[in-house]
Order: C-alpha cells, then structure tokens, then sequence
C-alpha cells in the first residue's frame, strides 16, 4: 500500500452545510463501449439491490462493437421510483470523449469521480470531484494488459462502494452471481474492489451528502430485463415454434428463449420445441403463420425495420386467419438511425400493418412481469382469433435491469382456439364451412393439416374465398369476409387484457399512457400531487383494440394527457379516432429524443399546459380548447402556433 | 431420342392402391390454366404418383408461392390441405408447417418467376436447411399470370412474342440446388410424363428437399418460334441424362440388367430409384460432375433432363433438430408447460 499511499491523489473538501441523502442518488458510468464495464454496472447495481434499495439499471449504447462512449445509469431510490431521472448525482468519468461533457452536465453539488489524466476537475469548480489514478491502482493488480481493463471497472465500483457506503459483503455477493461462483474469476474481482475501497478510504476525502444504507424494500424481488421475462413467458405459454432473425434490440429475446428451452424442455434427451434462426424476417414471419397454420404455438421477435420486412405476409395472416405472435422491441428506427436508442414509435405500424383493411391485434406491456404474462396471453389470443398479434415492448423494457415481484405461474389453461378434431369431423358429418361464423363471433372453425378425415382438408389463400374455402371473387363472399374478420376484432375487446385504471376524486385531469412510459408517468403524477397538489386520474392502456373503459375514463374527466415517446402522439391519433366527440379532450405529451422518458418532464409539460400565458386561469380550470404552447423550455413557454394540444418536450 | 424409362416389370395396378384410395380420391379442382398447359400435365402425374406410392392425401401438405403454377395445387389431391400463400416466400411457409407437424408429407409447387427472382433467397436457404418436401419449379421462362413478361430462367437469345429478346442469362435452378448441397435434383419435362413420375415417386420417398425444375411450356405466352422454353424446342432438345426406374419398397422385384449399366441407389424408405447410364461416365452422386454436365449442356444447347444429382443419406433439418416424435402441434399443456418448480428455480436465480 506505500506506494498508492505516496501517490498525489487530489483530496478534496466536503461540500458544506448539505443534508445527506439517503438512498435516493442517481449514478452515471461514462465509458468507452467494449471496455467491459457491463459486468463491473451489474454488480454495482445489484450490490445495492442486495442492500434493500429499489434500483434500475439502463445501459445508453451506440450502434457500436468498441470505441464510442456509452454511459450506464443506475437509480436508486427508496421509494421505489425506478424511472429514467435526468440529473445525475454521481458521475464515473472513464472516458476522455466525453469527460467535458460529462462534467458540464452535472447539477452543482454532484460528485464526480474521474480517471486522473482526464483531470475533470478543470471544467467546474461547484462539483464534488474525486480523481482516481485508475491505471495505477490496475497495474498493481495485473500484468495482463487485457485484463488490466476489465479490473479498472470493477475498481470503479470499489471506490463508489467506499464513498457512498456500499457493503463490502453485498458486493462479493454480487460478484458471485456474476461469474456464476467461478473463483477464478471473483477472486480477480474482488482484489479489484478492495484495492478501490482501500484506495478511496486512504485518499478520497469522505462526503457525506450521499449514502446507500440498508432498508428492506427489495426482499423477495427479483432483477431481469423485459426481454428474458418475455422468452419466460413463452416457455411458459407453451410456445413450440420459434423462428428469429437478429436485430437489436430484440435479438437477447429469442437468445434466452433458446437457453430456457433446452433447459426445461427436452423430454429424454429431445426437444418439444423448434427454433430457426431465419434468413430474414421475411421468412421469420412466413415460418410464424406456417407453423400456426399447421397448429404450432409460434413466435418471433423482432424491432420496427423487421416488422417493416414483415408487412406483407402480417396481411396474409390476417386475411387468411393464420395463428402466430410478432413481438417488437421498438427502437428508434430506421436501422441507420438510432438502432440502439428507445421508442414507441411503432404503434401505427404495428396495428395497421399491410395491404388492404387490416387492424391488428395489439399487447403493450409495460413491465418485465408483464412482459412475462403478455407472452403466453399472446399465444392464446393468436390461437383464439387465427390471426398475428404484436406484442410491443421497446428497448428500455427489452434491454434493460428491472425489479419485479417474482413471475406467478400460470394458473389459466393453455387455450388452442376452435380446432376441429377428427372424432368433432365425425359428428358434423360433413356440415362444416373452414369459414362459417356458426357461434356469431366472428372466429371460424379450422383444422389442421395432417388430420385423418376425408373432410378435414381446405384450401388456404387470402381473401378470395367463400364461407367453405372455395375459391370465389364474388363481391358479397369478399365482403362477408372481411366484415367478419372485423367482428372477430370486435370480439377481441372482450379477451384482451383491460386497462388499468386509477381514477381519483375530484380529478380534473386524465393521464394516458402505455408501456415504459409508466414508470415515468407514476412518478410524474406523484410529482404533481405533492409538490402541487395537482391529483390526476390514469388510464394504462394494455392493448388494441380499446375496451369501454376507455370511453368512461375520458367522459369522466375534462382534459386528457396521452403521454408517449414517438413524434407524432401515435396512441394520441388513434385515440382521437376512437373517441368520435370526445376527442377533442386529448392532449399530447411528446417525448421522443431516444432516451427512456422521464417523470419531470412529464409533470412540466402538463403543468405547462394546464397553466399557459394565454390562459392564465387557475391550474386545474383551463379551457379543454385552449391553444397549447409548446413546453421545450419549462418556465419560458414558446410562442407559437400548436393548434392540437402538444408538449414536445426536449431531454 | 431414347425411351427416359427403365422397363420395370411388376404387377398389374390393382384399382385400388395400398392405403384403399382409388385414384379419383387424389384429383383436385378442375384446372382454370389454359388449355395445353405444362402445369396441368405435372398436376396429373403428381396425382398418379400419389396413387401409386399409396400415400395418404390427409397427410399431405401442398404449398405453393403466387403465379400460374401456384394455382396449381387446387387441381390435385383435394384431400391434402393446401396453402397457397405469399409470393416468392412459400418456402418459409412450408418450413413452418413442417416444424409444427413433422409427419406431413409436404409438396411445394412454384414457378420460375416465384422461385428464381422474388423468391430466390427463400428457396436457397430451404435448401441449405434442407427442408423435407419436394419443391417442384414449373419452369416456362415467362411470368404467365401478369401476361408473359421473361423471367430470370428465360434462356440467352430467347425471344418473346412481342419479339423482345433476352439479354441475360438464365439462372439454372439444378445447378444452384446442387452447389446449395440438395440431395435429390432432377430436371423434367412436362411433356415426358414417363420420366416425370418416376421422378416424383423417388422424390417421395426422398427425405430431405427434393428440388424438381420442369421444363412446362406456356402456351400462350411462351410457346412460339423463337421460345426455348415451348414444347417444340424441348422435343426437339430434350437430352436424357439416364433411363430411370423406380421400385416400391414393398415390392419385390429384381430388375435384370447388364452388370454396370444400371445403378441403384435406396431410398429413405426403403424403395429403390434404378438409372441406366445413357452416358458413359455420369454419377449422379458427384456434385461437381453434376454442375459441369449442365454447363455443358446450357453450351451445347441441350435441355438436359433426368436425375441430376442424388444423396439420399444427407440428414433433413427436423431430424437435425431432434424434436420430440409427436408432432409439435399436438402436444399437450403438461408436456409444454414446465412444472411450478421449474418457474421457482429460474426466479431464485434471479434474486
């Protein structure tokens, strides 16, 4: 230790007259991308999971192997609120491309540790800064170059663990789960974090704003990112038929599906399911609706360029009634945009995907244990109606760290939809039309190829047919047709999952939203109510088509906020459409800038909104019609025209 | 020209096959191609070889792309379900069917615009995964139902009734699925009906992707002076690579022959495809000879049909995948559904 002893580390003095903060920080990680700081973010995550405090953990990468900046954000805060926050209390500067930066973003006051030759400490002097000779510390601890870059991170995590207050103990629990109990490689590690905690304890001056302390909000939870949720789901929903094609952010989806599966369902030695990793989406899809005509319970995933890929065949099975489950991870698009960045921009395009008159059976969920539920939900609509459904999650849910009670099993049979057996043949005696609406719902009976009965078989193709298969270009058998296939989405409002709705008295307000956006929203409404007294009412949409509950909740309140992360209020329009008179109560909360949203933003621009310079009536009482001011700057509203009620708000 | 058939010696065809089907239980829908079709002619020896193979027709599966030819699936073996789905991309359909039900017997009809232009990834990654069922092309150079535009097997020099020429060159699907590694390529001609249906028995019996490219002349849009792809050029071109026969697995038969002159080779099921060498040193077991014989034959000018390649022995994807014997589709919630416990043990995993 003489030699760390004698190293002219900066020691710096506590910031004066603060009180501390318990259990409520945000940390950002700013490194270089395949550096391989992702186990080292994991388990400082984890570490303070472990000591009770509700966490999130959200990796923003580039489109990138190695050598653009990344940055990992970690919130912790004992109240639960695990949205996205945009001030950061605790930067880690590893990177030179972006220490300037890094630094002048940061709120007075925050801390700032920093790899010593990026030498933070020149661009603010109100931040708290702690600079680490990181090479140094690695060096003494490996000759290998190549590993060397990996300690550097887990020392970063020493250091925080000293001056925050993360237990050692909890630390080398994580360090454990995260190698699996290989001692090769946690002894490494946690020489690593000894040598920051013991570096920051002899050098770092101690700060005393921020602390982790024990509490126990997080016993029983569990951490999983919203695609492994969803590839647990689809084993438990019975999936057998699953076909991919890699596209971020969607590819660890069907990547922890597969490891799922040949973990617990092989029977003696072979599979009871198939997976094709497919040249395209094209033929991801057209496997999809093969197989769920052949009667698979089949699915794939994909982001929006996929789900562009796949418009074509999506109509056929729509028109054609062929089961199977598309689930997109929404990115911002296209793939030369930002591949890497979160959306929900493909609502439009999911619903109304392709040719013709189609309108999609669509699931928005908006947590890991949703994600889990929505995917075998999923193969049972699919089977139910004969047709594809979407399930959108988006990049934020897909990819990143959430906590969650533990998944419940499933208690609801599996449900395979009206399928003629050969014995149900024999009884109808030939008194069957593959697309007769015999229980006035719409959905048809069908069978499956390879069935033994001379009636079983028919003859599928998309539109132009007759009640039994038969091919027909009558004008009334098309029309039958496809009024029936809306009937069948009309029907669909009766077995897709309900929003949830929290309607509070005396609420003038409604709030709308679905998916990610929730956790921001949640967060947002608890902003408005107690720093403002502000009490909103919220609808969570959970799916399309939209159910009555709808109509009651906007009829019930004077104004309604949909709040979403794409450009154009997507959900917005189509709620417009839906509401018929009613529409002109919706107003729309934009966010859109790749990054997950966040509760101030939301909590800004409704206040904004409900208190504009041309209605400056008391919150609460603006008129439904008032023109909108666009709240890109809180505090300074822009002038300008923005006739239909928007917020776009900047990050 | 030689006879492209191997005399075979067997009994009289009972009226009735072996599953008790006549063979009326294997037509399908009257035929709405034009009259003097190609198509019609390979619909009819689908039928037969349905019949006399005894397979069936419930265990069937027909697919087909869009176009001429993928209308044609309705015109036989009305007992088998049928598909006719999406253009160019019947494969990944049929690859889905067969992941959910490995049982099914799968037949694919495509034409030469579905399979070689909009479709030609999908065919060559169905081959590379060497997907279980016979993918037939009906090959006529043109696309028929949007009124006779070249396709890409359109041969160099080809002319079309407007007399618009051909600039490109063709693609030869027998070549691209020997180079993919299929292993049952062979090449027919619509009107050789003899030749035809043994063919489509061995590729019955084949277990893997049985790729057929049929020479079927359109007679309306590519059946003139100038065509390379009508029935009077393909008389007149046809070059049989070997006589072929074909012996049932339950049939006893000892074919005679001049010792080396014929080559047998089994099949998955048991049966057996006889070819009798009309040239000297073919070996339909050699990939590269296969390839240099049609260039060959594309340099000489020769329709060259036959058995191109044949490796029976190559493993099929669903045996790859080495799925449970029930097909997937059928299996029950208590086999798909892992146990309470198992859910436990993945949570604790993640606390």
């Amino acid at each position: 230790m003489s030699d760390i002893q004698t190293d002219s580390a900066v020691l710096e003095a506590p910031a004066e007259g603060q009180e501390p903060i318990v259990n409520d920080l945000t940390i950002h990680v700013a490194t270089v991308n395949g550096s391989g700081s992702q186990s080292s973010n994991n388990v400082l995550m984890r570490s303070i999971f472990q000591m009770g405090v509700p966490v999130s953990g959200k990796n923003m990468f580039p489109s990138n192997i190695a050598g653009l900046p990344t940055w990992f954000t970690i919130r912790a805060n004992k109240d639960g609120w695990i949205a996205r926050k945009k001030e950061v209390d605790l930067m880690i500067c590893m990177n030179a491309q972006t220490a300037k930066e890094d630094v002048e973003g940061l709120p007075p006051g925050a801390m700032c540790i920093y790899d010593a030759p990026l030498n933070g400490k020149q661009y603010r002097n109100d931040v708290n800064f702690f600079e680490v000779p990181f090479a140094k510390l690695a060096g003494e601890l490996s000759t290998d170059s190549r590993l060397r870059k990996l300690l550097t991170n887990m020392i970063y995590v020493g250091i925080v663990a000293e001056l925050i207050g993360i237990e050692r103990g909890e630390i080398v629990a994580a360090i454990t789960k995260q190698f699996k109990g290989k001692q090769k490689a946690i002894d490494p590690n946690v020489a690593a974090i000894d040598k920051g905690m013991e570096y920051a304890a002899a050098n770092l001056a101690k700060q005393t704003r921020y602390r982790i302390e024990r509490m126990n909000a997080t016993a029983g939870k569990i951490i999983i990112d919203g695609n492994a949720a969803a590839a647990i789901g689809a084993m438990f929903g019975g999936v057998t038929v699953v076909t991919w094609y890699p596209i971020t952010p969607s590819s660890s989806l069907c990547e922890s599906l597969i490891e799922y599966l040949r973990e617990y369902r092989i029977e003696n030695d072979k599979a009871t399911f198939a997976v094709v990793q497919a040249e395209d989406e094209l033929a991801a899809v057209g496997m999809v609706l093969g197989a769920g005509w052949a009667g698979a319970r089949s699915m794939t995933s994909t982001s929006g360029p996929g789900v562009s890929l796949m418009a074509e065949f999506v109509g056929l099975g729509y028109f054609a009634e062929l089961p199977g489950v598309i689930w997109d991870i929404q990115r911002v698009g296209p793939s030369t945009g930002l591949p890497t960045r979160t959306a929900q921009g493909d609502v439009f395009e999911a619903i109304t995907l392709s040719h013709g008159d189609t309108q999609h059976i669509t699931l928005f969920p908006s947590s890991v244990a949703e994600c889990f539920e929505f995917a075998g939900e999923a193969l049972d609509l699919a089977e139910q109606f004969q047709t594809p459904i979407f399930v959108l999650s988006d990049l934020d849910l897909g990819m990143n760290n959430w906590m969650s009670d533990p998944f419940k099993y499933p208690e609801k049979p599996i449900k395979r939809g009206k399928v003629l057996s050969k014995e149900k043949l024999d009884e109808l005696a030939g008194k069957w039309g593959r697309y007769d609406d015999v229980d006035g719902d719409g959905i048809p009976w069908r069978t499956l190829p390879g069935t033994d009965h001379q009636d079983a078989s028919y003859f599928t193709r998309g539109s132009g047919h007759d009640s039994h298969a038969r091919y027909s270009e009558r004008p009334q058998d098309y029309k039958a047709t496809v009024d029936r296939l809306a009937k069948k989405v009309e029907t669909a409002k009766q077995y897709v999952p309900k929003p949830v709705v929290d309607t509070r008295d005396g609420a003038k307000i409604g709030l709308i939203a679905y998916g990610t956006t929730d956790f921001a929203l949640e967060e947002a409404r608890h902003q408005l109510r107690s720093e403002r007294g502000v009490e909103t009412s919220y609808l969570r949409l959970r799916a399309y088509p939209f159910t009555e509950e709808l109509k009651d909740f906007v009829a019930t309140h004077d104004r309604i906020y949909v709040v979403e992360q794409n450009r154009d209020g997507q959900m917005g329009d189509l709620l417009r459409l839906e509401l018929g008179r009613m529409q002109d109560k919706i107003r729309k909360v934009l966010h859109y800038t790749g990054l997950p949203c966040d509760a101030r933003t939301i909590s800004d621009a409704v206040l904004q909104m409900e208190s504009t310079i041309d209605y400056p009536e008391p919150l609460l009482l603006v008129r439904a019609d008032a023109p909108m001011v666009r709240a890109a700057s809180i505090g300074t509203p822009l002038r300008g025209p923005a006739p239909r009620g928007e917020a776009r708000m900047e990050d | 020209m030689a006879d492209s058939t191997l005399k075979v010696t067997t009994t009289e065809a009972p009226k009735e096959n072996r599953v008790g089907l006549k063979a009326t239980d294997y037509s399908g829908g009257k035929s709405t191609l034009c009259a003097g079709c190609g198509h019609d002619a390979i619909s009819n020896q689908i039928i037969r070889a349905f019949y006399e193979m005894s397979v069936k027709p419930e265990r069937v599966a027909k697919f087909s792309g869009i176009g001429c030819s993928s209308k044609t699936p309705a015109y036989f073996l009305s007992r088998s379900h049928g598909f006719n789905s999406v253009h160019g991309r019947m494969p990944a359909v049929a690859t889905g069917a067969m992941l959910a039900n490995h049982q099914l017997l799968g037949i694919g009809v495509s034409g030469d615009g579905d399979t070689a232009s909009i479709g030609l990834g999908q065919f060559m990654h169905m081959v590379r995964r060497n997907i279980p069922i016979i993918y037939i092309i009906e090959n006529n150079g043109v696309y028929g139902l949007t009124k006779g535009q070249f396709s890409a097997t359109a041969d160099e020099g080809s002319k079309l009734k407007t007399g618009v020429i051909n600039d490109l060159p063709p693609m030869d699907l027998c070549a691209l699925a020997v180079e993919l590694g299929c292993g049952y390529v062979a090449r027919g001609f619509a009107g050789d009906p003899k030749q035809m249906i043994n063919i489509l028995k061995g590729a019955i019996a084949h277990d893997g992707t049985a790729v057929i490219d049929v020479i079927s002349p359109c007679v309306t849009f590519n059946n003139h002076e100038g065509s390379t792809k009508g029935y009077q050029y393909a008389k007149e071109h046809q070059e049989l690579l070997q006589q072929i026969g074909f012996v049932q697995s339950y049939e006893q038969i000892e074919v005679e022959y001049e010792a080396g002159t014929v080559k047998e080779v089994e099949l998955h099921d048991g049966s057996r495809i006889l070819l009798k060498k009309l040239e000297e040193d073919y070996d339909p077991s050699d990939a590269v000879q296969a390839l240099q014989r049609l260039h060959r034959a594309v340099e000489a000018g020769q329709m060259l049909t036959g058995l191109v390649y044949l490796k029976p022995e190559k493993k099929s994807f669903l045996k790859q995948l080495n799925m449970v014997d029930d097909p997937l589709w059928s299996l029950s919630q208590e086999r798909t559904r892992p146990s309470r416990e198992a859910l436990d043990e993945i949570m604790r995993d993640l606390m």
